[in-house]
Parts: structure tokens; sequence; C-alpha cells
């Protein structure tokens, strides 16, 4: 039986994309310290603005991909120059809370603007796309979505290891002041950051709403996900993510086979088990 | 500066020692003649924020609608308003939170006075709220929850006007009968949410399945708002059954019928009930994967066609919110008339007068296809019940009763992969 097979494959496609998402996550973390809690409802706002720029403008939901980075990257400057810069000298805690209170902001803000109403694209041409091999199938909203979040990974790992700009972001993550000695200007590299971090959790949203609805509360779900996906990978490693992603995506797609109801909680239990054992995560540092 | 904090102090206690602070305060309550009892205020609880928020601002429209019919706002409808004085409604959002539930009550019978309670759309919620509801004495009237075991509590304040999920299985159970010599049924699958109402909605499937010789392959429960449902549509293609019964809401509907699609499995049929299937936005998030799915639900729209009452509530409805009646909001209507017509009979705001009147119902003209509202010892309405409906094209057609049937099922389904 293709089951199994079918299971991990799956599992595959889905935790990619848990993986893009993360990533942006992980990189604030990694250069800034600080937890983006809105991190999830910044998925909502990309699949809201694949959405309108197909039912308004009738745009494809793969060229609304282009519109959803831009959405995603002005929404991420502006939360680092409004809402983010000023609270950099701040508390922890006051971090937190900015960005704690920005999640019931734009959560509330979709709810009054778009109603509660869940909204999906409809028939995309990627929809009608399968790839059948050895009986395993490859959806192809769930290929498509996979292929720009390995993409996407590649791309953000050479532009981080292999650019100028990417060795300035790393300087910064190691030691601010020592970068800043060195000429780079960690507010840029912030921004720079923030705006990475919106391509690509809008690269994410703009692929999921080819076979997922949105409604004001979909980011506390996808949230939750790239939360663990960044504390199991190790916070700020985006091998980590990749790998935590697909391991998370794979187990709740094997265990839900056996175990439909528990699919959801096995990754908390992958989680809880990695953390007894690698308290830094899979591929964090100590 | 002291003497002045002393006395802000001083005031501030004071201020609390009015307004209670006891969990068991409990409304001003009054009795007296027609006309007089003033602003009555109901509390009512729907999950108006969250992923279950579509239904629930749905199901409110329809509570919100039926005070309005109440306090004579639309004459045109042809249902009698209050006399004894003017309903004012407070709405508290539970956020699908089942934990939100007994919070909500307390925040509207002890600062808002509420002399009873309507909601809360989820069984989970509705659990919680009805219990508090019980221990503070206020009635507790109930439109739209399925789940059966709320109303095999033993509550003495809590009053349901809809049918429960076992009424939907039974309904379920007898069409299959009626048709079982076109299209027999012997094995099915049930894929539900693991929640209150999911897992009621489980068990009365296997019970009914059970009672009429139909074997139940396989039970599939699942987290709701699911990022990904293909095990679980793996599962359901490997038991291969003659039809399948589901109940989830409307995201995780959408992603179960795209998932169904993209593996290649359409099942001969599939038979839902729950909110996913009756919510407004049903067409425009699943599209042509909606058509042929076959649902239980209280009301169709046909029901105008012999109930002129019915006809001009959903024109009302439609005018206020740019959607037709569905289940929920005919069903959460329906529940604050009741209470409404209770209070009017009651002529009165004391709790348990509202109670023994609600107790005392016994209502045979309704905007429902059903004989009427009257309830049991278990404050269950026993003349509620369902209808059978399948999507052909755009419209909901009627299966089932017989005597409201409008076409003939399409078994099997067209095959949802390409569609």
């Amino acid at each position: 039986m293709a089951e199994l097979p079918q299971a991990v494959v799956s599992g595959i496609l889905i935790g990619s994309v848990y993986a893009l998402l993360a990533v942006g996550l992980a990189l604030i973390w990694g250069v800034m310290d600080i937890v983006n809690f809105a991190h999830g409802n910044f998925l909502m706002v990309a699949m809201y603005a694949t959405f309108f720029a197909w039912s308004f403008l009738s745009l494809d939901p793969l060229l609304g991909t282009f519109v959803a980075v831009v959405v995603l990257v002005a929404l991420s400057l502006a939360t680092f120059y409004v809402v983010i810069r000023p609270v950099l000298r701040g508390t922890v805690l006051s971090q937190m809370v900015v960005t704690f209170g920005l999640l019931l902001l734009l959560q509330g803000g979709a709810q009054m603007l778009f109603t509660p109403s869940a909204r999906a694209v409809v028939h995309p041409w990627l929809d009608g796309a399968r790839f059948v091999a050895s009986g395993v199938v490859l959806g192809g909203p769930q290929l498509g979505a996979a292929a720009v979040a390995i993409i996407g990974l590649i791309g953000l790992w050479w532009l981080l290891n292999r650019t100028e700009v990417g060795l300035a972001i790393q300087a910064v993550a190691q030691d601010r002041k020592a970068a800043e000695v060195m000429g780079v200007q960690p507010d840029r590299i912030f921004a720079l950051t923030w705006a990475i971090s919106g391509v690509c959790v809008g690269l994410a949203g703009a692929m999921l709403m080819n076979f997922y609805a949105v409604d004001p509360a979909v980011g506390f779900q996808f949230g939750l996900i790239a939360f663990i996906v960044v504390a199991l990978g190790g916070f700020g490693s985006l091998r980590g993510a990749l790998l935590a992603g697909i391991a998370m995506g794979v187990t709740q797609d094997v265990v839900g086979l056996y175990l439909p109801a528990y699919g959801l909680a096995a990754i908390f239990v992958l989680y809880l088990l990695v953390f007894l054992i690698r308290p830094q995560g899979l591929l964090g540092a100590h | 500066m002291r003497r002045l904090v002393a006395y802000l102090a001083t005031a501030l206690l004071a201020t609390a020692a009015c307004t209670g602070g006891s969990s068991t305060a409990g409304p001003s309550s009054t009795t007296v003649s027609a006309n007089t009892l003033g602003t009555i205020r109901i509390g009512a609880i729907y999950p108006l924020s969250g992923s279950v928020a579509s239904a629930g601002v749905n199901a409110f429209h329809g509570t919100e609608l039926a005070v309005d019919v109440l306090n004579g706002k639309y004459p045109q409808i042809d249902m009698p308003p209050l006399t004894v004085g003017k309903i004012e409604l407070k709405s508290v959002d539970s956020q699908g939170d089942p934990q939100n539930g007994a919070a909500d009550v307390d925040r509207l019978v002890d600062t808002e006075k509420a002399v009873a309670v309507i909601g809360a759309y989820q069984s989970a919620v509705t659990l919680t709220a009805s219990e508090r509801a019980e221990r503070l004495g206020i009635p507790f009237v109930n439109g739209a929850s399925g789940a059966a075991n709320l109303s095999d509590r033993g509550l003495k304040w809590w009053f349901r006007t809809g049918p429960t999920a076992l009424d939907s299985a039974q309904t379920y159970f007898a069409w299959l009968k009626s048709i079982q010599s076109q299209h027999a049924v012997k094995t099915v699958s049930v894929i539900h949410q693991n929640d209150a109402a999911g897992n009621d909605f489980a068990k009365a499937t296997k019970d009914e399945a059970a009672k009429n010789g139909v074997t139940v392959a396989d039970d599939i429960s699942f987290q709701s708002n699911a990022t990904d449902l293909t095990s679980q549509v793996q599962r359901l293609r490997s038991a291969n059954p003659d039809a399948i019964f589901s109940q989830m809401f409307i995201n995780d509907t959408s992603l179960f019928l795209k998932t169904m699609a993209q593996l290649g499995y359409t099942p001969p049929a599939l038979l839902a009930t729950g909110g996913g299937w009756d919510d407004p936005t049903f067409m425009q998030v699943v599209g042509p994967l909606g058509r042929e799915n076959i649902r239980v639900v209280t009301w169709g729209i046909q029901v105008t066609e012999k109930n002129p009452t019915a006809k001009a509530v959903d024109e009302q409805f439609f005018k206020n919110y740019g959607v037709h009646l569905n289940g929920d909001s005919a069903r959460t209507f329906t529940a604050m008339i009741t209470l409404g017509q209770a209070i009017e009979a009651a002529k009165s705001t004391e709790p348990d007068k509202i109670r023994q009147a609600l107790q005392s119902t016994n209502v045979t003209k309704t905007i429902m296809p059903w004989a009427g509202i009257k309830f049991d010892s278990r404050g269950q309405n026993t003349l509620a019940a369902y209808l059978v409906l399948q999507l052909i094209k755009e419209d909901w057609q009627i299966l089932y009763p017989k005597e409201l049937q409008t076409t003939q099922p399409v078994w099997p389904m067209a095959t949802l992969t390409g569609r």
C-alpha cells in the first residue's frame, strides 16, 4: 500500500512550507533577539493580499505572490520602524508586549475590515495539477508550495552565506558592537532582516492560499507551528528550521495515519523529546 | 494628601460594595402587570471572533433579528410583539473558547443584569456556559448546539429548541432506509472534529448505524483548524465505505474537500452535518467541490414556499445582513422568539417564572419545518427535526422528508478531482 509513502511525501511538502514560514521568525530572533508574536498574523495578511489580488485584480494566485511579498515587505518595514525600533533599547518584556499587541491589532483589524468570514481562492490553475508516481499523489498546490519554499530557503541561505549583505547580517547577529566598529550600520541590517522575513512569510502565505482558506484567526495555528519549528530546529538556525519543518510535517502526517486525532499533538511530543535530549534544538548552538 | 487617598479608597470600596462582587448576585427582577416590565435584558453568547466567527456572527444575527421582531420593529412579520416590555440584547464574544463560557455567563448576569441567557453555538462552549447558568439559577436557552448529551445532564434551567446530533443521525438513517432499494449502504466511515460536538456526532452516528445493521468501517477524529488532512483522507480512501458521515467547520471543510480532490478520492456519498456545510460562505469557499454534497439541516429556503412568516423573516434577514437565513440563523431566531414568548407568558423578569413559562411552552407556529416547540423534562424540544438536502448545481434541494422532497438524490456523486 502507498499509504505510508503518501503520508511521508505529504508531510515533506507541508513541512517545507512550515520551514519557510518559520525562517522569518528564526532570522529576526537570530539577528535581533526579538520574538515576533505577530508572525502568524503576518501570514494571515499575506494570505489576504493574495486573495484580494485574485478577487479584485483577477490575478492568478501565483502572480498574486508578488503582491503578497510587496505587502509583507512593506508591513515588516513599517513594523520595524514604527513598532520595534522605539523599543530596541527597552526591556525584553516591552519588546514582547509590542509584538503581542501587534498580533491583536492585526487580527482585530482583519476582522473589522474583512469580516470573520472564511475566504478561499477557487479554481487556481494549480488546483487541477496532480502528479502520481507509484500510487503516491503529489498535489499541484502542495508541490508548488514546497518548491517555492525550497527555492526560497536556498535563496536565503545563499544571501546569508555568499553575499556581503548576508555576512553583514551574520556579523550583527554575532556581535552588534563589533560589526558597528567595522562600518556596518545595525539599524539598516535590522530593517533588512525584517524585510527578508517579510519576503519569506509573504511567499509562504501566498502559496498556502492555493489550498487553504483564510480568515482572521488563521494565523494562530500556523504561528504556533512556526514557533515550534524555530524552537525544534534551534533558535537562529536556518538549516535547523528546514529540518524541523520537514520533521514536523512528516510526524504530523505519519502519526495522523495511525492515530488521526493526534497528528498535531505528535509534533508537540516530538518537540518535547528533542528538547529533553538537545535543549538547544536540532541544530542550535549552546 | 493622605486624607485624599483615604477618601478615594473609601469611595472605591463603597462602589465595589454597591456593585456587588458576589458571584451569586442575581439580576433585579420584577413581576408586574402588562407593559410595565420596562427593559428586559437578555444575554447572548456567540463566537464573534476566532475561527468559528463566520458561523457565530451569522447565528448571532438570527438572535438579533428575533429581538427586533419581539420589540415590534418589523410589523410586516406575522409574529406577536412583546406587550410586557422591550428586550435589550447584551452580547459577549466567547471567542469559541469553552473556558470563556462560564465567565461570560457571570458577566452577563452579574454586570449586565441579564434575566436569561441565550447561546452559545458551539456545544463545548454551551456546555460550560449552561452549567454556570444552572448554578446561578438563570434560564439558558439554546438554539443551535447539536451535542445530544447537553440535554442529558439533568439541568433544571436548560432549554434547547433545536434538534440534536442524535436526531441528525436518526434522520440520515431513516432517509437511507427509504432509499435502500436504489442505493444500499452497508458500510460507512465517520470523520469529525475532536471536540464535544464532534465526538457526540460520532457516537450518535455509530449507535444508529448499529441499530440499522450498517457497519462502521472507521471513526476518524482530528483537531479543528487542521493544517493538513492527508492522513485522514487516506484512511477514508483505504476503508472505501458506501458513504462518509462528516462533521467540521468551514476551514476544515474546505481543506477536507480539496484534499480528497487532490488524492483522487470521491466517496459515493458525503453526508455532512455541522457548521461547515451550513456556513454562509460555503459556496464561495469550496466552489464546485461543494456540489452533490449532502447535509442535514434544520432549515432550507424551500420552507418559505409554504410558510409566509418564514418568508417575511427571511426577506428581512436578507435585507439586514445580505444573506438568506440558514439552519443556524433560523434556529437561533427561533430560540430567541421562544424565550421572548416565555417572558410574555410569565409577565415577569423573575428567572424562575421565566423557567416555568418555558417548561409550559407549547408553540405550533414557527418559521421552522417542525411541528412546533414543546420541551420534555430534560429541556429538549421534542418537536424539532432535520431536513436532508443535497447541493444540485447551485441550489440546496430537499431529499427528505418525503412530503417536502424537491429532487431525487444524485448518487454516486461526481468525481471531485478535476472539478
